[in-house]
């Protein structure tokens, strides 16, 4: 049994099946890549796993809980954090804000009506926020307004925010698109640090082949919503159908 | 001290220092001189600054924090003043526990109007809130105001709980079982704090001028000053740092395990709890509450205030509030013969024309002239007068850096 379950999932827009009958399993401290064109399925996969969509069919658990049912930050709270493929972070706060947040829900959970003392005064939180953006070479930045930052910081302040939670499973939805090729390799040395250091779990979209073969454990090929194949990255790179029905696209 | 940053530390004393000196920096002009009608500083007026400050400052926690727009306030506002008076109606006129109630039942009433308002946001949310305070308004005015007590007794509920259009009023028949009945006059008694009467005032007479002291406007005053020590603490707090992540991006939010609605719901009865603290005050410095209080234009007014003065920041409030209470008692009293007087020393032909030139917008026509500052506001100063001031700060700082370059010195951000 995988840390993630999904049996049987469909997800349908009016006329348009966007998942058809998908069935997922990611192994404890793997890192699972999903691939596939665009349109695919990919993101509404995701969206699926993280309480944002509710499939119209199937079931998905994590750590053997089912998770449909429940509210995105519930889910969250499980254990689930997730990058987005635009980055999703608080625009109007300034960088120390928008990492100070995730370690507040780390550790008063959902909700906490903790209205009189000061956020300066709070040194457990406040000093892993500063380990956190200093390990991701943020710190000189934290008084900027988030929204000021480059799409390449954004994302890593993204990134940072989603393990500051401590996540048993980071979900990955494009982490590099858009990026320089000098911030794509950085990227992948991140997670590849991560992986290492962390007792953690990745399932990973993207269209960057290296960054696939550099990270992933196993790959599973989408196309129009359903899964093609499901193998190791070596056989993925020599398998026929996926040749045809996703590589071909980008091999010359 | 006071667990606050300097910078903050010293917002609050200059709100204090204004609030303690406002009877002097209100009445700039001598008793008599033509521009006396431009003093503000009578008891009267003062109050309303200080209670529309409570009320901004209380606004300001849901609107300038979460981004959502209530446009049904002043239906706390009303409980508040409802409560007060029943209070002042059944046990005295001791204007604690008036208080006390206010802000208990205007809680109450936020957890209900919130709870079902908060499962819309944006536009939705605004017109739910709308819809509530008309509600409010016509059960004050009309259903909750109906005889309660049957055709041949003549008791407490005569007028039904909020007495109608006339408004809720005391009698020399309400019980005030802890207080006195009558005064030994045979009148009705005022409110007071422990036997100071809320209505006594001291002048002092310095040449020509005269400032009032007046004991209502200082309590006001003492509990605006808390109000907003307490707001300037929730804003430092993780609870409003929350709150303006909810304004910032909800979806982040929740996709980091916070549930935002909770923090919304909070935040929506702290700030109906500072509105019926407001309406509370207000009975307690006139006994009368109306249903009038809670009609929607009073809704309006104090997201006027809040945009006006700087949605948002922690001083923009209470200066939106000043800055609108003062022009609709001020410039609403300019009228065309004094207009006249003022340009009297022109030709005849050039005076008409100033004074027919400026008439529409003094007198009842205030409403204009606030219309035309509130678009010229939002348009060049989105940041309202806060923004305003910190610009001429600014433009005023780098005159003096480059006056004195050498010593000049780079200040931290923050
Ligand atoms: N909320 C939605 N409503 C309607 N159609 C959607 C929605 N989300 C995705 N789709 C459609 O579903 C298909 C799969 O989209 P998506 O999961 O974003 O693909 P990708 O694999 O590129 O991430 C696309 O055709 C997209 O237009
Ligand atoms: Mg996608």
């Amino acid at each position: 049994m995988g840390i993630l379950e999904v049996k049987g999932v469909g997800k349908r827009f009016g006329g348009l099946q966007a998942l058809g009958d998908v069935n997922l399993s990611v192994a404890e401290n793997s890192c699972h890549a999903i691939i596939g064109p665009n349109g695919a399925g990919k993101s509404t996969l995701l969206n699926c796993l993280i309480g944002k969509l509710i499939p119209d069919t199937g079931s998905v658990t994590f750590e053997g809980q089912s998770v449909l049912g429940r509210s995105p930050h519930e889910i969250n709270q499980m254990g689930i954090s997730r990058v987005f493929q635009t980055p999703e972070i608080f625009a109007d706060l300034s960088v120390l804000e928008n990492m100070l947040i995730p370690c507040f829900a780390k550790r008063d959970g959902s909700f906490e009506l903790n209205a009189i003392s000061a956020v300066r005064n709070q040194k457990d939180v406040q000093d892993k926020a500063m380990h956190m953006l200093e390990d991701m070479n943020l710190a000189d930045k934290r008084h900027m307004h988030a929204a000021s930052m480059s799409r390449g910081d954004k994302r890593r302040l993204e990134i940072a925010m989603c393990l500051a939670q401590e996540p048993r499973l980071l979900l990955l939805d494009e982490p590099t698109a858009g990026m320089a090729r000098a911030d794509t390799n950085n990227t992948i040395d991140l997670l590849k640090q991560i992986k290492e250091e962390r007792d953690i779990t990745i399932a990973i979209i993207e269209h960057d082949m290296h960054v696939v073969f550099s990270l992933a454990d196993r790959i599973t090929v989408l196309a129009q919503g359903t899964p093609l194949v499901e193998d190791t990255p070596d056989k993925i790179k020599g398998h026929p159908k996926v040749r045809e029905a996703y590589l071909g696209e980008s091999a010359d | 001290m006071f667990g606050l940053e300097k910078k903050d530390l010293r917002l609050l004393m200059f709100v204090a220092g204004l609030t303690l000196l406002a009877p002097f920096l209100l009445n700039p002009f001598p008793e008599g001189s033509a521009m006396a009608q431009f003093n503000a500083g009578y008891p009267d007026l003062m109050q309303r600054f200080v209670i529309f400050g409570i009320f901004a400052i209380g606004f300001n926690i849901l609107f300038g924090l979460t981004g959502y727009l209530s446009f049904g306030h002043a239906a706390f506002l009303g409980v508040g003043s409802y409560s007060a008076m029943w209070m002042f109606k059944l046990f005295g006129m001791n204007v604690i526990p008036a208080l006390g109630l206010a802000i208990a039942m205007s809680g109450l009433f936020a957890i209900v109007i919130g709870y079902v308002s908060l499962r819309r946001s944006g536009i939705y949310f605004s017109i739910l809130t709308l819809a509530f305070a008309m509600m409010s308004y016509a059960l004050a005015y009309s259903v909750l105001a109906t005889d309660m007590d049957g055709p041949d007794k003549q008791g407490l509920l005569q007028k039904g709980l909020t007495g109608g259009e006339t408004g809720l009023q005391l009698t020399l028949q309400d019980p005030r079982i802890l207080g006195a009945q009558t005064t030994e006059s045979g009148n009705i008694p005022v409110p007071s704090l422990f036997g100071v009467e809320m209505r006594s005032a001291t002048e002092l007479n310095l040449g020509d001028w005269v400032f009032t002291f007046s004991a209502g406007y200082y309590f006001s005053g003492v509990i605006m000053l808390l109000a907003f020590y307490l707001s300037i603490r929730i804003f430092r707090s993780p609870f409003g740092m929350m709150l303006r992540a909810v304004k910032s991006n909800q979806q982040r939010l929740t996709y980091t395990g916070l549930n935002p609605k909770p923090y919304t719901l909070a935040a929506f009865v702290i700030s109906g709890m500072y509105a019926g603290l407001a309406g509370g005050l207000m009975a307690a410095m006139d006994p009368l509450a109306g249903p009038e209080r809670m009609f929607w234009t009073a809704s309006g007014e104090v997201v006027l205030m809040t945009i006006l003065g700087g949605a948002g920041t922690l001083i923009g409030p209470v200066l939106g509030a000043g800055a609108i209470k003062y022009m609709e008692n001020i410039l609403s009293k300019i009228n065309s013969d004094i207009l006249h007087t003022w340009f009297a020393f022109l030709p005849d032909g050039l005076e008409n024309l100033i004074v027919g030139m400026i008439y529409p917008f003094i007198g009842k026509g205030w409403h204009l002239t606030l219309g035309i500052i509130f678009m010229l506001v939002v348009i060049f100063l989105p940041g309202g007068l806060v923004e305003g001031s910190q610009r001429i700060g600014r433009m005023f700082k780098r005159k003096q850096a480059d006056d004195d370059k050498p010593t000049a010195t780079t200040e931290p951000a923050e």
